[in-house]
C-alpha cells in the first residue's frame, strides 16, 4: 500500500543523504521524496511516499526514527490529511487539438503556463489520483516531458473518521 | 587560557572516563598526537588501522566502557571502515576520531582526503564532521552519549586540522546540553506488556529463554539467571550471547541456530513461549522463518524497537533496557511466587530437554589426529573455566562457542554481526589492556590469524600476555566445510597450503612460538602457554578436514540438523 510519511529532521548538512541511504541500504523504495523548510528555524519537514506491505512500513518508520537527526514521523496515511503535488506538463498540442485540450484542461482547473509551436507547458497542483488521472487523459495528445515536486502533506486539526 | 582543539578534545576524552586510545598518526592527526603526552591517556600504537578499532571493541567489549580509537584522514579512515562495521552489526559502543584535512580544502580532493562521514554513515549509529572550534566539545559529549545509551553503537568524529589548530577558550559542556530532542531511547519498560509476558510465562508448558547480547550489554545477567531459575525455564543464547548465563547451569542448553546444540534448536522448535530478550533473530539463528519456533508465543525484550517484528511475528513486544525489563518481570513474578509451585510445573518440559541433550550433544569422534575440538575443551580445563577467549571467524570461533563453557559476561569477544576474520587478535590485545591480569586467548584459524597478524608486535613491545592458539587446518576451514557439503568438494580457492612457519614467525616478532602436532602434546603446550608471562603464539595442526557440527544448511529449519 502507498503511505504518505511526514519527516520532521534537523536542517544538517548531509540529513537527506541519511533518510536517502537508508531507502537505499534498506532496499525501502521511494516514490517521492520533497524537502522544505518549516516555520521553525533550522527544522525541515520531509515528505516521503513510499509503498510496502504492513510490515516494511512499520520497519522503514522504525528505521526513521531511530536517526539521530529525525526529531518526528508521522504516517499521515492513517490520519486524514491535505496531500498536494505541483507537476509540470509539456503536451503536444497542435493548433488543431489546442481548444480541445484547453477545454480538458479547465475541467482538471490546471494553468497554461506556456505556449509554444505545437505545444503547451501546464501548471497543476492536487492529490496522486488527480494528477494520476491528467496523465493518463493527456497522453493521447504526447507528454513530451514532466516534472514533479513530490507530494507535500499537513494533517489536518480536525481529525474526522 | 585558550586552549586548542587538540588539547580541548583530549581533555573532553578524559573527562569521558576514557584510559586508553588505541591510534595510529599521520599529517591530519599529528596535532592531536604533539599533544597527547600530556594527558593521562595511554596510547596503544598499533600496526594498521583495522588493529586499532578492533582492539579499541575488544576493550569496549570486555571492560563494558566505551572503547576508543584515533586515526589520521584518508586511506587512515578508510583501513578503520572494517573495524567500525564490525562495531556497528555487534552494537558495541565506540568513539573513532578521525582527522580530516583543513576546512578550507574539504572537498577539493586534498591530499588524503575522502568524505568519511559520507563513507561511514551506514555503519555508524551516528557520526559527525566538526565544522567549527567551538561546536567540537558538545559533539564529543554528544559522540559518548550517543555511543554508550539506547542501543549502543560506533559513533565517527572528523576532525579537520585546522580545527585541531585553532584556540579558543573551553568549558565542559553541561549534562543538559548533551541531551538531543531527537534521540530519546526508551528504557523503561511498558508496565502492561510486563504483566502480559508473565501471564504467558506462567502459563507456560514449554517455555524457553532466548538469550542474546542485549543481555551483555546492558548488564542484565543476575535478573536473568533469577528469573530462569525461579520459573526453572531452560536456557539458549545466541553466540553474542554467551556468556549472559552460565555454561556449566543445568538449565543452559547451549547455543541455538545455524550451528546450535540439538537440545537447543528442539526445545525452541519444541517451545510454546518465547522469552527473547536482547536479541534480534538473525538469519544464522532462526534459519527458515516459516518453521521457527511455530508453536511459540513470543515476547520480544529490546532496547531497539526496530529489532522487533524485524524478521518474526511477536505477541508481547518490549521495548526497553534488556536490564531494567527482567528486573521489571522480576519484580512481577516475585510477588505470585506463592501461589504454585511454577517450577515443578515444567519438570516434564525440563526432562525433555535433557533427554534431546543426552541425545545428540555437542562432541567428536577421536582418531588419530589432534581434534580441534578436543583442543578449545583442553583451553577450557586449563584455564579452569577462567579466560577472556577471543576468537577469530569461521570453524575456529564456531568450536569457541560450543566447547568452552562461558560463565559470566564479557568472557566471549567475537564478531557475531559481520564475522570478521582478524577480529580476533586486536580484540584480545583490547581485552589485555583492559585486564592486564587475566588469561586472554585468541582462538585462531591459519587463515584469520593472518589478516591482522602485524599486530603481534603491539602486543609483544605492550608486555602484552595474549595467548593466541591456531587451529592450524591448513585450510579456510569454514569455506571449505560448505564446499565439501553442498559444493561437491571443489575446494576452489579454500586451500592454504603456503603457510608461514607459526612458530619461526612469533619468534621474528618477539613473541613466543609453540607448536603441537600430536595430542599427547596438546596439553603440556598449552599449559607451557598459559605459564609463559609473554605474548606466544601455539600452533596446532589440527586435523585436516575436520567439520563443525551440528549443522543446519543456510535457509533450512531448525530441525534439519546434520550431526556428528
Ligand atoms: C574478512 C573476511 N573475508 C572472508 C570471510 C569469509 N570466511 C568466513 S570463514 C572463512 C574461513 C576462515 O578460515 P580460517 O581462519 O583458517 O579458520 P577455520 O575456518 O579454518 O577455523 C572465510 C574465508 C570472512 N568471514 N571475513
Amino acid at each position: 500500500m502507498r503511505h504518505v510519511l511526514s519527516v520532521l529532521v534537523e536542517n544538517e548538512p548531509g540529513v537527506l543523504s541519511r533518510i536517502s541511504g537508508l531507502f537505499s541500504g534498506r532496499g525501502f523504495n521511494i516514490e517521492t521524496l520533497n524537502v522544505g523548510p518549516t516555520l521553525e528555524e533550522g527544522v525541515s519537514v520531509m515528505t516521503i511516499t513510499t509503498t510496502g506491505d504492513d510490515q516494511i512500513i512499520e520497519q522503514i518508520i522504525k528505521q526513521l526514527r531511530k536517526l539521530v537527526t529525525v526529531i518526528k514521523v508521522v504516517d499521515l496515511t492513517e490520519l486524514t490529511s491535505v496531500e498536494l503535488e505541483m507537476m509540470l506538463l509539456k503536451v503536444h498540442a497542435e493548433d488543431s487539438k489546442k481548444a480541445e485540450i484547453f477545454r480538458l484542461l479547465d475541467v482538471f482547473r490546471c494553468k497554461i503556463v506556456d505556449v509554444g509551436q505545437d505545444d503547451i507547458i501546464v501548471e497543476t497542483t492536487g492529490d496522486h489520483d488527480k494528477l494520476r488521472a491528467l496523465v493518463t487523459l493527456l497522453q493521447r495528445y504526447g507528454i513530451k516531458e514532466m516534472a514533479r515536486t513530490g507530494a507535500v502533506a499537513l494533517k489536518r486539526s480536525l481529525q474526522l473518521d | 587560557m585558550p586552549k586548542t582543539g587538540a588539547q580541548i578534545l583530549l581533555e573532553c576524552l578524559v573527562r569521558e572516563g576514557v584510559d586508553a586510545l588505541f591510534g595510529y598518526p599521520g599529517g591530519a592527526i599529528i596535532d592531536i598526537y604533539d599533544q597527547l603526552p600530556n594527558y593521562p591517556l595511554k596510547h596503544i600504537l598499533v600496526r594498521h588501522e583495522q588493529g586499532a578499532v578492533h582492539m579499541a571493541d575488544g576493550y569496549a567489549r570486555a571492560s563494558g566502557k566505551v572503547g576508543c580509537a584515533l586515526v589520521t584522514s584518508g586511506p587512515g579512515a578508510t583501513n578503520a571502515v572494517t573495524g567500525i562495521a564490525n562495531a556497528y552489526l555487534d552494537s558495541i559502543p565506540l568513539v573513532v576520531i578521525t582527522g580530516q584535512v583543513p576546512t578550507p580544502l574539504i572537498g577539493n580532493d586534498a591530499f588524503q582526503e575522502v568524505d568519511i562521514v559520507g563513507i561511514t554513515r551506514p555503519c555508524t549509529k551516528h557520526n559527525f564532521l566538526v565544522k567549527d572550534l567551538e561546536s567540537l566539545p558538545l559533539i564529543i559529549r554528544r559522540a559518548f552519549h550517543l555511543a554508550r545509551t539506547g542501543r549502543p553503537g560506533p559513533v565517527l568524529v572528523d576532525v579537520p586540522k585546522d580545527i585541531q589548530q585553532k584556540k579558543m577558550a573551553f568549558k565542559f559542556p553541561s549534562d543538559k546540553a548533551v541531551a538531543m530532542r531527537s534521540y530519546n531511547p526508551t528504557v523503561q519498560p511498558n508496565k502492561q506488556q510486563l504483566k502480559k509476558a508473565v501471564e504467558l510465562l506462567l502459563g507456560a508448558k514449554r517455555p524457553i529463554i532466548y538469550a542474546g547480547g542485549g543481555i551483555i550489554s546492558s548488564n542484565a545477567a543476575d535478573p536473568l539467571a533469577w528469573l530462569a531459575r525461579t520459573l526453572q525455564i531452560p536456557v539458549t543464547a545466541t553466540l553474542m550471547g554467551l556468556g549472559c548465563f552460565p555454561g556449566e547451569d543445568p538449565l543452559f542448553l547451549g547455543m541455538l541456530g545455524m550451528h546450535g546444540t540439538y537440545a537447543a534448536n528442539m526445545a525452541i522448535t519444541h517451545s510454546d513461549v518465547m522469552l527473547a530478550v536482547g536479541a534480534r533473530f538473525d538469519d544464522r539463528v532462526t534459519g527458515k522463518l516459516a518453521t521457527f519456533a511455530p508453536h511459540a508465543k513470543i515476547v520480544h525484550v529490546d532496547i531497539d524497537p526496530t529489532s522487533i517484528r524485524k524478521n518474526v511475528r511477536v505477541d508481547v513486544p518490549v521495548v526497553a533496557d534488556c536490564r531494567l525489563a527482567l528486573e521489571g518481570l522480576k519484580e512481577i513474578v516475585e510477588a505470585r511466587l506463592t501461589e504454585k509451585d511454577w517450577a515443578g510445573a515444567h519438570s516434564p518440559w525440563l526432562g525433555q530437554c535433557k533427554e534431546w541433550a543426552t541425545l545428540h550433544p555437542l562432541t567428536w569422534k577421536e582418531n588419530g589426529g589432534i581434534k580441534p575440538q578436543y583442543v578449545v575443551d583442553a583451553i577450557y580445563r586449563l584455564s579452569k573455566g577462567q579466560a577472556i577467549i577471543a576468537t577469530e571467524v569461521g570453524q575456529n570461533q564456531m568450536w569457541a562457542a560450543q566447547f568452552y563453557k562461558y560463565n559470566t559476561p564479557r568472557t566471549l569477544l567475537t564478531s557475531g554481526g559481520l564475522g570478521t576474520m582478524g577480529f580476533g587478535l586486536p580484540a584480545a590485545i583490547g581485552a589485555q589492556i583492559a585486564f592486564p591480569d587475566r588469561l586472554v586467548v585468541d582462538v585462531a584459524g591459519d587463515g584469520s590469524i593472518q589478516m591482522n597478524i602485524q599486530e603481534l608486535i603491539t602486543a609483544v613491545c605492550n608486555k602484552l600476555p595474549v595467548k593466541v592458539v591456531i587451529l592450524n587446518n591448513g585450510y579456510l576451514g569454514m569455506v571449505r566445510q560448505w564446499q565439501e557439503l553442498f559444493y561437491a568438494k571443489n575446494y576452489c580457492g579454500t586451500c592454504m597450503d603456503a603457510q608461514p612457519d607459526f612458530v619461526a614467525l612469533a619468534r621474528a616478532y618477539g613473541a613466543v612460538g609453540l607448536r603441537a602436532t600430536t595430542k599427547d602434546e596438546v596439553e603440556p603446550v598449552l599449559e607451557e602457554a598459559f605459564r609463559t608471562p609473554n605474548t606466544v603464539i601455539v600452533d596446532v595442526r589440527v586435523e585436516r578436514e575436520e567439520n563443525v557440527y551440528p549443522m543446519i544448511p543456510a535457509g533450512a529449519s531448525l530441525t534439519e540438523m546434520l550431526l556428528v
